[in-house]
């Protein structure tokens, strides 16, 4: 069961070829024995699991069902489920047992879908390997020695090792699109404001969106249709309806306009570039048409980013005081004591990192220098993607420099590990949706193909990346067993 | 663009209620340095003129009926407390 597609999976289940609490039990087995190698996981939640299972199953019997009834699903642990632990991969919140749901987790709910357990995650969603988790280094399942990516490295990966047919991530500046490119998965970060983030544990608040990470862009439509919509319990959240996503898979791409931005190539590996261009190809035979853009202020992104992504972390992470939840230190000596120790205590390297520089950009003296520079370069890079948009339709770029580096690679220089996101952070400032979809390597390791739309033009995104990955097979390309290995 | 010491770093750890030791401030000096050294493209780019953006949306702010439509939920909330009773949040003395 494990290796079908959602679509498969809905068939089988209605036509009773294997009951939900089957499809539960063999995720979940396959998650406890892949745990020792991958460590993709915080928290399971099985029991309760099994219970929705069951009760799926009569759902399904009675024909009560919804799109996603019977479906197992984990997301990412920055997401808050009621009654089961969130951790955002940190000590700060290592006990943390939030009283409510996300909007997007419950919404998935709502669909049909089972929580089979939490994803590992670099702490705060701060980084782009998932090593930088208080639970741990996230390994990847087509090399162990090599990082998944991040900062949804635990979604990317389990999807990879057929843990699970979907997961939920979020993306800040690439923490969907990079580690599904690393991991040989699909993932879609969708426009700001599709998804709520009700919810979703804050990191850069005018930057975080959720998204779906899938092993086609097929499963992707089915969570993202699940988890979309407009919530009032989000200011930021877009009132506009969702698309049926799964049913416009089949639009019509031929005659597509498609755009190569030539900013997006300096310093790409060869193989990541080739098999970009062979991504290309393959959509002009679809009947694309191609030419080059340009997105002259794109060299600005990753400053850019890296300033105003640590001043709204510095400023969202300010809650953490140690006095309502969350981490406090021992015997405080007075109230300034308990929360500058209860936050050096709770917050790894990494996180601090942010948040000082972030302190240090909004602070008195260096405010305009900094991140008052940065919303205006903001302004620019924005403006590049309005420009690019008026011509084509689609811009399609490599998703990260490089294939999956290795672990502890990057480990004591976080300027080469934020470089890296050179691709994907412009995305987020701007705030359109952008796709991930595996290309055809050369090295044997998955190489990530990025799709980049117009504001809410994810159905398009979706059926451009399923007739590309109707027409070749690189998405179904696996790494080798380890769930099965580990279960021996 | 400014000098980076390790007083800037302990000022900045004191705005942002970190505690930082001693031994740490030299890392943390580098890494600012480091740091600043990497977004010097935009720091020194011509940026005069070019309107703020703070936001990826046009957004109006939406405004609700001023009508309590959240429950109270403190009984849910205090027991994630490190430190709670009688539905007070308890910290240290803050008066000596």
């Amino acid at each position: 069961m494990w290796d079908k597609s959602i679509a498969e999976l809905r068939t089988g289940l209605r036509a009773g070829e294997f009951s939900a609490a089957e499809l539960c039990a063999e995720c979940l087995d396959r998650i406890g024995a892949a745990q020792p190698r991958l460590n993709a996981f915080v928290t399971l939640d099985a029991e309760r699991a099994l219970a929705a299972a069951r009760a799926a199953d009569e759902a399904l019997e009675h024909g009560e069902d919804s799109d996603l009834t019977g479906l197992p699903v984990v997301h990412k642990d920055n997401f808050c489920t009621a009654g089961l632990k969130t951790t955002c991969g940190s000590r700060m919140l290592a006990d943390f047992v939030p009283p409510y749901d996300s909007t997007a987790t419950a919404n998935i709910a709502a669909a049909g879908a089972i929580t089979l357990g939490k994803t590992n995650m670099d702490e705060f969603a701060m980084g782009s390997s998932t090593e930088h988790s208080h639970f741990g280094t996230v390994r990847n399942p087509w090399d162990l020695d090599r990082v998944p990516g991040g900062s949804s490295g635990g979604s990317a990966a389990a999807v990879a090792a057929g843990l699970i047919p979907f997961a939920t991530g979020s993306d800040t500046g690439g923490s969907i699109r990079q580690p599904a490119a690393f991991c040989g998965v699909t993932g879609i970060k969708p426009s700001y404001g599709r998804v709520s983030r009700y919810g979703l544990v804050a990191f850069a608040s005018s930057l975080d969106q959720a998204g779906a990470i899938g092993r086609s862009a097929e499963d992707c439509a089915w969570l993202l249709k699940a988890m979309s919509g407009h919530d009032p319990r989000d200011s930021t959240s877009v009132e506009r309806e969702v698309e049926d996503y799964p049913a416009l898979l089949d639009l019509d791409v031929g005659g597509l306009k498609i755009g190569l931005p030539r900013e997006y190539w300096h310093g790409i590996d060869e193989d990541v570039a080739a098999a970009t261009m062979r991504a290309v190809d393959e959509l002009i035979r679809l009947g694309a048409q191609v030419s080059e853009v340009s997105m002259p202020n794109a060299p600005l992104a990753v400053s850019t980013y890296y300033l105003i992504a640590p001043a709204e972390c510095s400023s969202n992470l300010s809650r953490f005081d140690g006095v309502r939840y969350g981490h406090r230190c021992e015997a405080p000596r007075n109230l300034a004591d308990l929360y500058s120790r209860s936050r050096a205590e709770g917050f790894g390297a990494e996180v601090k990192r942010r948040i000082l520089v972030g302190t240090y950009a909004l602070s008195a003296g260096y405010y305009e220098a900094y991140y008052g520079k940065a919303m205006r370069a903001r302004h620019l890079i924005a403006d590049d993607f309005r420009r690019a948009f008026e011509s084509v339709d689609v811009l399609i770029s490599p998703t990260a420099p490089t294939v999956a580096f290795g672990v502890g690679e990057k480990e004591g220089d976080p300027i080469a590990m934020y470089s890296a996101d050179v691709n994907t952070v412009a995305v987020n400032l701007a705030g359109v949706p952008a796709i991930s979809v595996p290309g055809e390597s050369a090295s044997g390791l998955p190489v990530g193909v990025q799709m980049i739309g117009r504001y809410f033009d994810e159905a398009r995104l979706l059926a451009l990346a399923h007739q590309l990955q109707r027409a070749t097979d690189w998405h179904t390309r696996r790494p080798e067993e380890i769930a099965g290995e580990a279960g021996r | 663009m400014s000098n980076i010491d390790p007083q800037t770093v302990a000022h900045t750890a004191r705005l942002a209620r970190l505690a930082v030791g001693e031994d740490e401030l030299d890392a943390y000096v580098s890494h600012f340095r480091a740091l600043l050294d990497f977004v010097a493209d935009l720091t020194e780019a011509p940026l005069e003129g070019v309107e703020p953006m703070a936001h990826p949306l046009d957004l109006q702010q939406p405004l609700r009926a001023d009508e309590v439509s959240e429950p109270d939920a403190r009984d849910a909330f205090q027991p994630l407390a490190p430190e709670a009773a009688d539905g007070y949040y308890l910290v240290p003395k803050v008066i000596e």
